[in-house]
């Protein structure tokens, strides 16, 4: 009985990084899919009506939008090499963190992207008051899954790559080792892990594109 | 010892949609609980001890072990107490269609519905165009995915849960507004469904008087309204202030 699974991603979209991850890490197999999202598919268009976004992951047909959800859904329906722990206290305690980078993390590290001036400085404070919760988070743990990749580094996954990118291309420390030991020697071993470190896009096109993306935001303000 | 160990305690404030949610599962599911109500301008310590993160409501705590985040809270609901009731569905792809119309709710919704509720002019009357075209989104979403019918009238699920939670007060909405929010013509299911779900004397039961929440809305409006008045004097006299120098 054949499964068919595809992933519908861009070449550099860290959100679609989190499905590969799960996948790779659980040994699916699957068919990558590159969308040209200034050219979107018929295809994407079809199975995201919504949101017209990245990922979506398609399997027997069906489509699933959002990483979050599809990280679940992955987790649902492959049980082996859990992402998850079992106990319902700790998988709470998991969701809490992946929510917490959705929404704290990620909005302040975009907006010290996106803005400038006061409203910038703002954005990168509240960014390393994130991090301060996250270095917390990791005090006794090497990975915040424990001894193995859970589905809380996956999702947070994003920053043991892109922190060095916007790093260089703001010319701003995020993440300073000596303030966030302990975070930066989770980058570090996350960055490293085979199935991760694979999955790497070119980290000179990621700063071209970052310094593209902030440009055109700010000429636009 | 082991009625300690088993204690459930919620905490939350009486007027709030997210601890209104929790409550709601936690009858569905036909758990005890104690709940604790907080005074926000007067965090107790336990609270803070609870969500030191976030310091939000509502809170609960099982085992004497904290959770936090309404949402979450209801998935573990579902998942510490296994007998009874299931709120999320067993089939893993309409479980994950689920989620995704949980988040488009909260995130969507909720974000556009609070922007109608707190602005007015030019900038409420985008946000209510915009609110009307996600509740579109929203009863094609719940056609395809539910061609039988969103609610039987009996099983209430994690889905039927926040839409109850954020759109089941709509006709408080609807007054302090004084602008149509469910449309029985433009969304036949959805106001169905809302109405169904109105109707469950469980809901009846932790839902407070229409009256009151009139009142809480109303103050919210008002409250977001000056706040914006006050942005703009502030920006004005920083003007004058530079223009005169």
């Amino acid at each position: 009985m054949g499964e068919e699974v595809k992933v519908f991603r861009t070449w550099s979209s860290p959100f679609a990084l989190r499905v590969v991850w799960a996948l790779d890490l659980k040994g699916i197999k699957y068919e990558t899919i590159y969308e040209d999202l200034s050219n979107k598919s018929p295809l994407l268009l079809q199975y995201n009506p919504i949101h017209k976004k990245v990922p979506v992951l398609l399997h027997n047909s069906k489509p699933i939008a959002e990483s979050l959800v599809i990280l679940e859904y992955i987790e649902d329906t492959w049980k082996h090499r859990p992402l998850l722990p079992q106990d319902p206290h700790q998988r709470a305690n998991a969701r809490f963190w992946i929510k917490f980078g959705e929404d704290k993390v990620f909005p302040a590290v975009r907006d010290s992207l996106l803005k400038q001036g006061k409203e910038q400085e703002e954005a990168h404070e509240a960014a390393l008051e994130s991090f301060k919760l996250l270095e917390e988070e990791l005090k006794g743990k090497k990975l915040f899954g424990g001894e193995e990749i859970g589905m809380v580094d996956i999702a947070l996954g994003w920053l043991a790559n892109l922190v060095s990118v916007l790093e260089e291309v703001l010319v701003l420390k995020f993440i300073d080792e000596h303030k966030f030991p302990l975070l930066s020697a989770w980058m570090r071993l996350f960055a490293d892990i085979p199935v991760i470190k694979q999955s790497w896009p070119p980290r000179d096109k990621l700063v071209t594109k970052y310094i593209a993306i902030r440009e055109a935001r700010l000429a636009t303000n | 010892m082991e009625e300690e160990h088993n204690k459930v305690t919620l905490h939350g404030v009486l007027n709030s949609t997210f601890t209104k949610r929790v409550e709601f599962a936690l009858k569905v599911k036909g758990i005890p609980y104690e709940f604790v109500v907080e005074n926000l301008t007067n965090k107790s310590p336990l609270l803070l001890k609870y969500n030191p993160v976030h310091k939000k409501v509502p809170v609960l705590v099982h085992n004497a072990k904290p959770i936090c985040e309404s949402l979450i809270i209801l998935e573990y609901i579902d998942e510490a107490w296994k007998n009874g009731a299931k709120l999320l569905p067993k089939d893993s792809y309409i479980r994950a269609q689920v989620r995704f119309w949980i988040s488009y709710i909260q995130q969507q919704m909720f974000e556009a519905m609070t922007l109608v509720v707190s602005t007015d002019g030019e900038t409420q009357e985008k946000a209510i165009k915009e609110l009307y075209e996600k509740f579109e989104v929203l009863e094609k979403g719940m056609k395809d995915l539910f061609p039988n019918g969103t609610f039987d009238g009996k099983n209430v699920g994690f889905l039927d849960i926040i839409m109850c939670s954020v759109f089941g007060p709509y006709k408080v909405q609807e007054q302090v507004l004084g602008i149509k929010v469910i449309d029985q013509e433009r969304n036949p299911i959805i106001f169905s469904w809302v109405t169904a779900l109105n109707e469950l004397p469980l809901v009846k039961e932790i839902t407070p008087p229409h009256e009151e929440l009139v009142a809480v809305l109303q103050t919210f409006r008002n409250f977001s309204l000056n706040l914006a008045m006050l942005d703009h004097l502030i920006a004005i006299k920083v003007c004058v202030l530079c223009s005169s120098c």
